[in-house]
């Protein structure tokens, strides 16, 4: 195996000065220095999720000095974890290190462009440091009106601008995709012999490019009202605060599918090679997430059962987010057939991406129940929707993100990972994930409204449950961290394909050349060849995979 | 320890038919979700790499299969949209008969005002078996009026009138949240909501009033605004008379044309606070604004009383 990596062609991530990185313009590179970046960001948000379940731990509030600290918190948690770590998460890593790759190209179409999305992303995360470290925002990462542009005397115009131009480095990452997709492919890549996790991020794409704008333009209007006090949300001005809702869920409500469609492609990536499979219903799969990214933009006013809109509109925002659960339960049977008649094993990438499976089809069938008007008038802005909606973002987004790492840090790395602490961590995050959220559907229907920094007494155990759950899940996060870093003392040992998995991505070195591929490669078949036939005899063979 | 609720009292008549439709719903998530975790584990079990099992003639499609799992959930989803619907229609459209209650929502307290006069901070009284109707607004930002315990939920916007309706089923005392986050003491506005019997609410309903019913008080506050001296008796200043006014149809002039707007909640609020914006047919608009003189309270007596005038032109 290792024989095959020659030591004198060089990787990309050979040349290790800092100005080689900042100006590099290499897609994989960029996808690392987004992973650095969010990796950050997403341990800051922990760190607030972390003081908030502690302060949530008794039902005064005793850790905290003041509730405005607590309301400061929640939104930072909120902003960061939303703006800069999952939207980011896996397009722009996974993303940017894998289409290329993918699709047999030597970059992305713009790949100037792309580090720009980069720096774009830099200033809003700055801005959003320096929020947290001058005294912070506290309308929530939602900033409703009247409050955010009237009321809250915190520092909101900074966390409008944070999100505003972070919004550019989504779009510009978006455009860049869409256009490298439609024009880079290699010879004889077709559409339906793209792998699923491009079709996935392509309709992730499509989203960033035509949603994010109206974020921008809502997030404009708030500092608009709260500078020059131009009437547009606040009724005492003339304004009306529900247009914000509207404008505001326009973007939000799609946005959850950007963090979710790329999930949803890794996990169509893992589940065919860990069951030596082809995906069952490629094309299906392919469709759904397209029709995800359309009827995803038909649902917003769901948010909005009882903010005052009319019965009817909610009636039919109802039926139409019913409708965009078909999609999603269609790619769930799919992935679920593919193990049928495999040949599945359960090594970190996988058993991620069956905790996805799981922990996504619980999120969307509590998602179903919110859909029902009925029930969302009683858990709207409860704890059954901060339960619901981390299942999606966190069970899904996130396992989907990790499940990804784990699947392609031999590619980005060139190195193998202790498996036994692989499979550890996912089991970790998966407990502790459960435990941290499933007694906040609970709390939800019992009616302890989000975003409390006080609570009722008899709301208690169930709050130190999901303490106690966040503990471990910290932990789960954590160990990945630890030993994906440690991994890179050892000297590159994954060879190209440890996986014997049939993307375009493994046919060439692991940490791939600086321009990707020797030669473009032709592409003759689609991208899941595999058979459960002679998969034992991999085995024996990749032993080093299994380490 | 053990001494924790995990499911809330059903103290209203709508909260056992929210409790159903969430039964069902629940036993379809906990269907599929049993379903695709048995599956998941028994196919990583029986095809685990070392296994003989039989892997001849694998699908890697099916039409059937496919439009099963499309159609079968489809189904489902259609009942549980259709129920949900239905209930939710109910939900919203009060009996006639229902009592009415005056809801204001500020930083960080609820005010409520009964028709009889007597008004509550951070409690509501209600009676138990009668309909319950409550218009609510807000002096401020949004705020949400949560009674988990009834299954209801309602955002309290500012400058507009929102309503919801239950009807308590239950004696007791239940939690009184705002759901929706309006600043530094959300958690902490909230009280209680007491369902009493009918006859102690009467009782309760006249001890430390004022003694005066809401549109009593507004009578007063439309004299103190000067309301009457235009729109009461035949003064110089020729304004539209205001009895029977309540609940039908106005006509409003807009440029050339007339337009008919219903004289609801809405359009007396609008008419006194922004006189200019719709001026009844054949009148000058010669009204001045009364916005930020009349708080939110006062407003809503003063709407009372002119509901008050109508009621009673209606009975003669």
């Amino acid at each position: 195996m290792s024989a095959m990596a020659v030591e004198f062609k060089e990787d990309y991530l050979q040349a290790y000065r800092l100005k080689s990185w900042l100006l590099t313009t290499d897609h994989k590179r960029i996808g690392l220095l987004y992973m650095a970046t969010i990796t950050f960001f997403f341990f800051v948000g922990g760190a607030a999720a972390t003081i908030m379940r502690l302060e949530l731990m008794t039902p005064k509030g005793d850790v905290l000095p003041s509730p405005d600290a607590y309301n400061r918190l929640f939104t930072m948690h909120g902003v960061v974890m939303i703006f800069f770590f999952l939207i980011p998460s896996i397009p722009a890593v996974l993303g940017n290190f894998l289409i290329p790759l993918m699709i047999g190209a030597r970059d992305l179409a713009f790949p100037i462009l792309n580090l720009l999305s980069w720096y774009v992303l830099m200033i809003g995360g700055s801005i959003a440091i320096g929020i947290l470290i001058f005294g912070g925002v506290d309308t929530g990462w939602t900033f409703y009106t009247p409050f955010s542009t009237m009321f809250s005397n915190t520092m909101v115009v900074p966390a409008a601008t944070a999100v505003f131009i972070a919004g550019f480095s989504s779009i510009l990452t978006g455009l860049n995709f869409i256009v490298t997709v439609h024009t880079m492919r290699a010879p004889g890549m077709t559409w339906f012999r793209l792998p699923l996790f491009v079709w996935a991020l392509y309709a992730t794409s499509l989203i960033q490019v035509l949603g994010t704008p109206v974020l921008a333009i809502a997030v404009a209007l708030v500092a608009v009202e709260r500078l020059l006090h131009v009437g547009i949300f606040d009724p005492a001005l003339g304004g009306d605060p529900i247009l914000f809702q509207h404008l505001f869920w326009f973007y939000s409500h799609p946005a959850v599918y950007i963090m979710l469609l790329p999930s949803m492609g890794v996990v169509a990536e893992i589940v065919p090679c860990f069951s030596r499979r082809p995906i069952f219903g490629y094309k299906l799969i392919a469709f759904s997430s397209v029709a995800i990214a359309v009827l995803g933009f038909l649902v917003w006013g769901h948010h909005m059962f009882v903010s005052g809109q009319s019965m009817y509109a909610g009636m039919i925002f109802s039926f139409l987010s019913f409708m965009v659960a078909i999609p999603s339960a269609i790619k769930v049977f799919n992935w679920t057939a593919t193990m049928y008649k495999g040949s599945v094993r359960l090594d970190t990438p996988m058993l991620y991406a069956l905790g996805f499976i799981g922990l996504f089809t619980m999120g969307g069938l509590t998602g179903l129940m919110l859909a029902s008007v009925a029930i969302d008038v009683h858990v709207h802005d409860t704890y059954f929707v901060v339960a619901h909606f981390h299942y999606i973002m966190v069970g899904g987004a996130v396992m989907g993100y990790l499940g990804g790492i784990h699947f392609w840090w031999p590619k980005m790395s060139g190195r193998m990972y202790s498996e036994l602490l692989g499979k550890l961590s996912a089991l970790t995050v998966f407990i502790g994930f459960n435990l941290t959220f499933f007694p906040q559907f609970v709390l939800g229907y019992l009616g302890m409204p989000r975003r409390y920094y006080e609570y009722p007494a008899e709301f208690q155990v169930l709050n130190v449950m999901s303490t106690a759950g966040a503990s471990i899940l910290a932990v789960g996060y954590v160990l990945p961290l630890a030993y994906l870093l440690f991994s890179l003392r050892r000297p590159p040992d994954a060879g190209p394909n440890p996986w014997r998995a049939s993307g375009l991505e493994w046919q060439t070195d692991s940490p791939p050349p600086v321009h990707n591929f020797e030669e473009i490669p032709i592409v003759t078949r689609g991208p899941y060849q595999y058979s459960p036939e002679g998969a034992e005899a991999i085995d024996g063979n990749g032993d080093d995979a299994s380490r | 320890m053990w001494n924790f609720p995990l499911f809330p009292d059903q103290a209203s008549t709508i909260a056992k038919h929210v409790d159903a439709l969430y039964f069902f719903a629940l036993g379809i998530a906990g269907f599929f979700t049993a379903m695709i975790c048995v599956l998941i584990l028994a196919f990583a079990a029986r095809y685990r790499r070392k296994s003989t099992a039989d892997r001849l003639n694998p699908p890697t499609a099916s039409r059937t299969l496919e439009i099963i799992w499309i159609g079968g959930p489809m189904l489902l989803m259609l009942t549980m949209f259709t129920w949900a619907a239905i209930l939710f229609y109910k939900m919203y459209d009060p009996p006639v008969d229902a009592l009415e209650v005056y809801v204001v929502g500020k930083q960080w307290m609820w005010h409520a005002q009964h028709s009889e006069g007597r008004a509550e901070i951070n409690e509501l009284h209600v009676p138990l078996g009668r309909p319950i109707r409550l218009t609510m607004t807000s002096q401020d930002v949004i705020h949400s009026f949560f009674i988990p315990a009834f299954r209801v939920k309602q955002d309290v916007l500012p400058g507009r009138y929102t309503t919801m309706w239950f009807e308590p089923a239950k004696i007791g005392r239940y939690h009184l949240f705002c759901a929706e986050y309006c600043g530094t003491n959300h958690s902490a506005m909230g009280g209680w909501v007491y369902v009493m019997e009918p006859v102690e609410f009467q009782q309760w309903l006249s001890q430390a009033g004022t003694g005066a019913s809401m549109a009593e008080q507004g009578e007063r506050l439309f004299v103190q605004y000067h309301c009457a001296g235009c729109h009461r008796g035949s003064q110089t200043v020729h304004a539209p008379r205001l009895e029977g006014v309540y609940g039908r149809p106005v006509p409003v002039q807009q440029g050339t044309e007339v337009r008919f707007t219903l004289a609801d909640y809405r359009y007396i609020r609008d008419s006194i606070l922004r006189p200019k914006s719709e001026v009844v047919a054949g009148y000058e608009p010669v009204m001045p604004s009364f916005e930020g003189q009349i708080t939110e309270p006062d407003l809503l007596k003063i709407i009372a009383y002119i509901k008050s005038i109508g009621a009673k032109e209606a009975t003669q």
